[in-house]
């Protein structure tokens, strides 16, 4: 047979059947127990990795956007102190311009009143005055006259001096 | 990194004291050899050949070291039923073959047990019915390979179920995880598709592993190594066989119809093409059981005859030259290891592929009205 020239390529029957039987066996027995676990605890991690790294992403883009609401939430308090500030301080200086035109106008008030007063007083004063002076000149002026008028010819004089004075109109 | 850094050092450290050891035993066996044809035959024919094929070749014992062999049991079926005897008394002390007397008288006839006459010849017509189910060397090994697969897988699965699956492999675990992977990522699901693959996984990688383990103790020249079983065409007979059923049993109706009456053809090169493609169903798992075996055979002959040079210049200054370069093709065989059992496996996944591929026929139809 041409095989028989080299005992190399002579497939022997003891090692076929032998080799066939070990095989099978490796199969089977690896099969149930080596690579059907093994398979299935690398599958398992696999896609738990896929798992995790998902969820992963998933959390970022939370927090992403957790994040921005948190800015805007701070951006909108941001301008909500903002605003209060400005209303605040509107209101103060409000106030404050209340209180001094409040002021002014009392004063004004009060100055008003006092210039009334001073102005009554004065012409009191005054009235008192003049009416003090009349009668201290009608005083000093019967004195006057009683003393001047003791003589008969004084009197006469003056009654003519007073009748020159005044002239018929 | 630091760490990953240190293992590969340490790997290719150890590869090379592993390669070194190879070719100093095999020297030191071929020195033996050497000395044991120098008594039997003349000084100076020793043969080379003879030599090679001798430590390529199965046997009966297993070498330990010096004179001392396991000898392995002979089982043998003839026409009488089972008969198992020690293959010691198949030699005699200076390792000449003598006829053991059974039920029948057996001899070795060049490694192989025969049925003699009384005169001493082969006995042609009894011989026909003897099955040699012998242990021989390359069976004991391919057992020691069973076992070391059988404890180191059977360990690494048992560690995925102790410490669960968050948790990172460890130990030989984590050696094996990688190669597993790879068998699935860079075998398994590019030739046969992601969907199909899981269900050949397991095929596929006792296929892997098997192949690389022996690969891996054919390079080991001394107990539990020694044996050439993937480079024995026995071995790689069987694996593709395997493999033809697999993928014969696995093919849908598709493949056959590309392989009988190949769709888009002209009816004339249909019927050129079928006998080309039933032709081509053989020669795959063909192709794939001479290329393990040789490779494997060719890489063993390689460094022998490169140690050989020793004994046929008789001068152990040809070691120089002669052990540098059994290193180097040592080496190498390290890597053909490996790539044999990939390539092998590869192989087998790409005709598992093309063999349960969903092909498209609106193309095909299309392309025949044209």
């Amino acid at each position: 047979m041409l095989l028989e020239i080299n005992p190399l390529v002579l497939p022997d029957i003891g090692l076929v059947f032998w080799n066939t039987i070990a095989f099978l066996v490796l199969l089977i027995v690896l099969g149930k127990f080596a690579w059907k676990p093994i398979l299935k605890a690398i599958n398992d991690r696999e896609s738990g990795i896929e798992e995790a790294l998902l969820k992963a992403d998933k959390m970022k883009a939370e927090i992403a956007t957790m994040q921005s609401e948190n800015e805007a939430l701070l951006a909108k308090a941001r301008e909500e102190r903002a605003t209060l500030i400005k209303e605040a301080k509107e209101a103060s200086d409000k106030m404050v311009a209340e209180a001094k035109e409040k002021a002014k106008l009392e004063y004004d008030k009060i100055l008003t009143d006092a210039q009334l007063a001073i102005t009554q007083q004065k012409n009191a004063a005054l009235t008192e005055v003049k009416n003090q002076v009349g009668t201290l000149v009608i005083e000093v002026a019967e004195k006057v006259l009683r003393k001047e008028l003791s003589n008969k010819a004084d009197q006469e004089s003056y009654i003519k001096q007073l009748a020159d004075g005044v002239k018929l109109n | 990194m630091s760490f990953l850094r240190i293992k590969t050092l340490l790997v290719a450290g150890f590869s090379l004291i592993a390669v070194l050891s190879v070719t100093n035993s095999f020297a030191n066996e071929n020195a033996n050899e050497g000395v044991k044809e120098a008594a039997k035959k003349q000084e100076g024919s020793f043969n080379v050949t003879e030599t090679i094929l001798e430590h390529i070749k199965d046997d009966h014992s297993w070498h330990l070291w010096g004179d001392k062999s396991i000898h392995l049991p002979v089982i043998l079926k003839t026409s009488k039923g089972f008969e198992v005897f020690s293959s010691e008394k198949l030699v005699d002390e200076h390792h000449e073959p003598v006829v053991y007397k059974g039920n029948f008288d057996y001899k070795l006839i060049e490694g192989k047990t025969k049925i003699v006459d009384a005169s001493g010849n082969v006995d042609k017509e009894a011989s026909k019915q003897l099955w040699d189910l012998s242990i021989t060397k390359n069976v004991a090994s391919l057992f020691v390979s069973v076992f070391i697969l059988l404890v180191v897988l059977l360990s690494s699965a048992a560690a995925y179920k102790k410490t669960g699956v968050k948790t990172a492999p460890k130990g030989l675990q984590s050696f094996m995880e990688p190669i597993i992977l790879f068998v699935r990522d860079e075998v398994a699901v590019p030739n046969i598709g992601a969907k199909k693959a899981g269900k050949y996984m397991p095929f596929l990688l006792t296929i892997f592993f098997l192949i690389l383990t022996n690969n891996f103790l054919g390079l080991i020249p001394f107990f539990p190594g020694g044996a050439n079983v993937s480079g024995n065409i026995a071995f790689t007979m069987t694996l593709a066989v395997c493999v033809f059923i697999v993928v014969n049993l696995s093919a849908n109706k598709s493949y056959w119809e590309h392989i009988f009456w190949m769709p888009g053809m002209h009816w004339s090169m249909k019927l050129f093409l079928a006998p080309i493609e039933l032709i081509g169903v053989f020669t795959k798992p063909i192709s794939l059981m001479i290329r393990l075996f040789a490779n494997i055979t060719a890489g063993h002959i390689l460094v022998l005859s490169l140690i050989c040079l020793i004994f046929i210049f008789k001068t152990v200054f040809a070691s120089a030259i002669a052990v540098p370069f059994a290193v180097f093709i040592g080496m190498i065989e390290l890597l053909v290891a490996f790539l044999q059992a990939f390539i092998f496996t590869m192989l087998a996944a790409m005709y598992i592929g093309m063999a349960t591929e969903e092909h498209h026929h609106e193309g095909h139809a299309e392309a025949a009205h044209h």
